[in-house]
């Protein structure tokens, strides 16, 4: 069966990053810049994405800004009749290039903080003058009239600040704030001691965040991310595995999300060697977790098996030591039991931040 | 959050747009959302250009369609009042 076309791409331009926050979700073995798509390869990934029905593409790291062909790669993709949104960490952005990116048909900046002073955002990011220099960047999109998202990874450093960090999204003049608990893929799980929240905090968020979204209504949404692992129900990672969305990395392997290269049997192929449609429909590592014939019990006779999809494969992977397994984030999972409690564990020590490194040149 | 009145103008912001689609048909994309709009949806955004004010919008509508005017404002006020909340439509005043 042909799968439906996919809606959304995440184009990973590069994995270098001036920024180095211990939650990355970029893989542990970072693309080498020698290594990344060329303009032209980019340029035809995104005429293909286009034919492919793709609707939004993500123009994402790294830091993007980090490209110097933005620009050309903004007006490629916004050719390609593509929804082009910049996720960005504001570092790397003039004035004068997010006013060239918007004359080239970029549509929305996705501006990332990492919490709302300077001292808490520049540690974690790692990097000093962050923060005012992100403050600057909002400055710059809201005077060029370009749409703002402010996207906010919380964790138990910074939870008790969700409430200053949605009023600083009000105050820069985002539509909209995606507020999203720490996930332990990659980076993050070398500093689960020292970001797990407590399960004070993430009981305090939900009642934030339903207020802020009754008082804020129609002024800014609030999309949250709750932590999976103090929930019952696991998240429905990606819509469903080759559902919705796809990945390109920096060299142009084609993943289902992006942390799919943790699962060590699946092989991506390259935008380099195939076309983007027939990775998207005929791929082994696509089809691997399409829709539910992959299930095992509990989930292949469980009524949310469409709903959530049995959760997220590489979390199985990771915690079960199966991608094909219930996510142990599912409380029909029998390792829900302890990954609660060892969440509950994390949450109660460590200090020591392990930040992510630096993209090599080559 | 702005009421909607007869006097209201909606309007698209930028970074939100219409689109028509090979296989979807016609969509509303909006920063990481794609509203899939049916008939009657796309009859609203057709009207909606940025000066036409919400009571000139409705009383349009209830022409074409011949049908009650209060109805028609009825069903007109709860799309857009959505699309308001989303932030996919701006109204002023």
């Amino acid at each position: 069966m042909t799968p439906a076309n996919p809606t959304a791409m995440l184009a990973e331009l590069t994995h270098r990053c001036p920024l180095s926050c211990p939650y990355c979700s970029n893989p542990l073995e970072l693309i080498r810049r020698d290594a990344e798509l060329s303009t032209e390869q980019w340029v035809e990934v995104f005429r293909q994405a286009g034919e492919l029905g793709v609707l939004h593409v993500h123009l994402s790291g790294g830091e993007p800004a980090s490209r110097r062909d933005l620009e050309d790669l903004t007006e490629a993709a916004a050719e390609a009749d593509l929804y082009t949104n910049l996720i960005t960490s504001g570092v790397g952005l003039t004035a004068k290039r997010i006013a060239e990116l918007a004359r080239r048909g970029l549509e929305h900046v996705q501006l990332s903080i990492q919490g709302p002073t300077k001292a808490i955002a520049d540690e974690i990011g790692g990097y000093a003058g962050g923060y005012e220099r992100k403050m600057q960047v909002a400055d710059w999109i809201a005077a060029e009239g370009l749409p703002l998202t402010v996207n906010a990874v919380m964790h138990r450093r910074n939870f008790e600040k969700l409430e200053d960090t949605i009023d600083l999204a009000v105050k820069l003049g985002a539509r909209r704030l995606e507020v999203a608990t720490v996930q332990f893929h990659g980076w993050a799980l070398q500093n689960q001691a020292a970001l797990m929240p407590t399960r004070r905090q993430v009981e305090a968020a939900e009642t934030i965040i339903d207020d802020a979204r009754n008082r804020l209504r129609g002024a800014l949404v609030i999309d949250y991310v709750a932590a999976d692992y103090f929930a019952r129900f696991p998240k429905a990672c990606m819509g469903g595995w080759g559902s919705v969305g796809l990945v390109v990395t920096p060299s142009g392997a084609v993943m289902p999300c992006h942390a799919a290269d943790t699962i060590p049997h699946l092989v991506f192929e390259n935008v380099r060697d195939r076309p983007l449609s027939e990775i998207w429909e005929k791929s082994d590592a696509f089809n691997a977790y399409r829709g539910v014939d992959w299930m095992q019990e509990p989930c292949r006779s469980c009524e949310r098996r469409e709903i959530d999809f049995g959760g997220c494969r590489c979390q199985a992977m990771a915690l079960a030591g199966d991608a094909a397994a219930t996510d142990p984030a599912c409380e029909k999972s029998p390792l829900n039991e302890k990954l609660q409690a060892d969440a509950d564990a994390f949450s109660r020590g460590g200090d020591t931040l392990v930040h992510r490194a630096k993209a090599p040149a080559s | 959050m702005a009421d909607l009145n007869d006097a209201s103008v909606p309007k698209l912001p930028r970074g939100v747009k219409l689109r028509e689609d090979a296989e979807r048909g016609w969509l509303l994309l909006a920063p990481e959302r794609v509203l899939t709009l049916d008939a009657i949806a796309i009859a609203v955004l057709g009207e909606v250009d940025g000066v036409r004010s919400f009571g000139e919008i409705v009383d349009r509508l209830a022409e074409r369609y011949a049908a009650p005017r209060d109805q028609i404002a009825g069903d007109v006020k709860t799309f857009l009042t959505d699309l308001i909340e989303k932030r996919m439509m701006d109204v002023s005043p």
